[in-house]
């Protein structure tokens, strides 16, 4: 049982009326990469949040490293080693590479009373950091704004799992890239869960989970249509299992008759 | 960068990416924020070095006067761009310079308080305003730009209102003879390093009266305080841990929250920020003219603002410099001193001004466009 780093048993959020989560539950083994497959309005954004100590949830329980936990905010969530990498990835364009690195957390030095940001540490850091995952900050004091939107993504990966993330949870980091930043992103994150993390990807892009993920959650309209293996899904199966694969079937359909209505 | 460049596939590695270039260390120098300032006070002399160096613009005493001036405004263009590159703005600065006097002369003269405690006592009232600027700014999310609005005219209102509730005027002389001896004023009233000049004098290099004590008699105490908040807050934001939540919190409210910086803290201090040097700017002045005004300080919350653009600030937060708006507040100080050494009528001090910031914001929206943009 508790081979899981982390579990979410049975979890559920309502807002009012509506029900954005019904017993959703995911299982994840250090090393594992878990995708959260689901179209727009699945309930993916909730979930997150609800990963992410932002919502509590109002059924189910939440288990790390064996022990049920409740998270009260988002600091709680980053202090069981649960870290969340939004898709605007919380950098400041305007600031450097090495501040946005360390914002929040940065490194210091000097005597009780005068610290100050220990600026030529946190540049060695991230430079080495990023230099890690075959970035070259040529300058770290360079801002961020310079920075593809792969580097960013990677910057901001790099970041959590600087500061100690064991669960990545991870929203849509590949959906604004191109396919070739797409392709090193998908690689830093296989890197990351190789090194002994847990790897939650939310997308809706199956083509970019399908080659990274061990198992797959899909997610419709708030409810889970279960967790497969790699081995017991193909890429076919998954994309039609998400309401959009269902829907673009119908559609194709729909337009194959109407244009033998109109050929004859 | 788009799908394009898959034509590269076999290579993933950014640094391997043809199409990134290297950057010169020229354009590093540009895009250090206070660039734009610098070179604008180095024209700006050069200006009055060829127009008015004959004039005694440039003799000790024409040097300290519109360093005076410079340092006035300069203290809280400091202050307004510490907040501004925190992503607030504060217009209530001018009001503030007002209610300080007032906060300072009234209970001095009426009251019979000590000048000290007085002092201590408008400064606690700035603390008090910047505060509820502040939280009002960060509880409610209102734009800083209208909550402060209103605060100007409430201070304003209120220093008008309470002096002549008082003292049944608007003015409030009489202050200059409690500086002697009191513990604290000096602080805002002593020229420093009088002996410098008492030696210049001696040696005859600066201009004498004809008592034979120098015309310029030391470093006025706006001088040394511009001086040592400029240190001291370009210290805070390149050294600082909160120097880095200050740039976080203008740059990404929400980006900044979720890795944890306070930036409801980082901005309720920077707004107590603005209302203290408004009172250091008020203390200084009421204390060097002897008598405070209910209008004094009227707008200069624009000038600072001003100041701080011209210093690179961008409007929006994130970005700017502290030594910036200092060099902003010594192109202000000089050209509005310097321009009576020269024949243009001094009225047209006001259109330079705005000239001035028209060219700045161009300029620094040029820059983030610049420093945004992804490759």
């Amino acid at each position: 049982m508790s081979d899981y780093l982390v579990q979410f048993n049975n979890i559920s959020k309502f807002f009012g009326k509506v029900i954005a989560l019904k017993d959703v539950t995911m299982k994840l083994r250090k090393g594992e990469i878990m995708c959260l497959l689901g179209d727009n309005g699945a309930g993916k954004s909730t979930l997150i949040k609800t990963l992410a100590g932002v919502h509590k949830p109002d059924e189910g329980e939440i288990i790390v490293e064996g022990r049920k936990t409740i998270f009260d905010s988002p600091k709680d969530a980053l202090d069981m080693g649960i870290a969340t990498v939004y898709q605007d990835l919380a950098l400041v364009s305007l600031m450097s590479v090495t501040r946005n690195f360390f914002m929040g957390r940065e490194p210091m030095k000097g005597p009780p009373f005068f610290k100050t940001f220990d600026i030529e540490k946190a540049n060695k850091i991230a430079a080495e950091r990023m230099g890690q995952i075959g970035i070259d900050v040529r300058d770290p004091s360079q801002a961020v704004g310079t920075m593809s939107g792969g580097e960013r993504q990677c910057l901001a990966i790099s970041r959590a799992i600087y500061f100690g993330a064991k669960v990545l949870v991870l929203d849509e980091p590949t959906s604004a890239l191109g396919v070739h930043q797409a392709s090193v992103v998908l690689k830093y994150i296989v890197k990351a869960a190789s090194q002994g993390l847990a790897v939650i990807l939310i997308t809706h892009n199956v083509h970019h989970a399908y080659p990274v993920g061990n198992s797959f959650t899909v997610l419709n309209r708030g409810k889970s249509l279960g967790t497969y293996e790699k081995k017991d899904i193909s890429r076919e199966k998954l994309l039609s299992m998400m309401a959009g694969g269902e829907e673009l079937n119908k559609l194709e359909v729909e337009l194959q008759e109407m244009n033998r209505s109109s050929a004859n | 960068m788009s799908t394009k460049s898959k034509s590269i596939e076999s290579k993933t590695d950014f640094n391997q990416d043809e199409r990134l270039k290297k950057v010169s260390n020229l354009k590093v120098l540009l895009n250090r924020p206070e660039l734009g300032a610098l070179g604008g006070a180095i024209l700006v002399f050069i200006f009055f070095g060829i127009v008015a160096g004959d004039t005694g613009m440039f003799s000790a005493y024409g040097i300290l006067n519109f360093l005076d001036v410079s340092a006035n405004l300069g203290i809280i263009a400091i202050a307004a761009a510490m907040l501004m590159i925190g992503g607030e703005f504060d217009l209530s600065i001018g009001s503030m310079i007002g209610f300080a006097g007032i906060c300072i002369a009234i209970p001095a003269i009426y009251w019979g308080w000590p000048l000290w405690m007085s002092i201590i006592f408008a400064f606690s009232m700035a603390v008090l305003v910047g505060y509820f600027n502040g939280i009002l700014v960060v509880r409610t999310g209102l734009p800083s730009f209208i909550v402060t609005l209103a605060m100007l005219f409430i201070l304003r209102g209120a220093t008008l209102a309470l002096t002549r509730l008082i003292t049944g005027r608007t003015q409030v002389p009489g202050l200059r003879v409690l500086i002697e001896n009191d513990p604290i004023a000096w602080i805002f009233a002593t020229d420093s390093f009088k002996w410098v000049f008492t030696w210049l004098g001696s040696m005859n290099l600066i201009a004498l009266r004809t008592d034979g004590s120098p015309l310029a008699t030391g470093i006025p105490p706006s001088v040394i305080w511009f001086i040592a908040l400029a240190i001291l807050t370009t210290w805070i934001l390149m050294k600082t841990r909160y120097g880095n939540w200050i740039f976080a919190s203008g740059g990404d409210k929400n980006g900044a929250n979720n890795v944890g910086v306070p930036v409801g803290r980082v901005k309720i201090s920077l707004f107590i920020g603005t209302a203290v040097a408004a009172t250091i700017f008020a203390t200084i002045q009421v204390l060097d003219a002897g008598s405070a005004d209910t209008m004094r300080g009227t707008l200069k919350e624009l000038e600072a603002i001003a100041a701080a653009v011209v210093g690179g600030c961008l409007l929006t937060g994130g970005y700017g410099s502290a030594i910036g708006a200092a060099f902003g507040a010594l192109i202000f100080g000089t050209v509005s001193m310097g321009i009576f050494y020269t024949d243009v009528d001094t009225d047209w001090f006001k259109v330079f001004l705005g000239a001035m910031m028209l060219i700045a914001v161009i300029f620094n929206n040029f820059i983030r466009r610049k420093v945004t943009e992804s490759k």
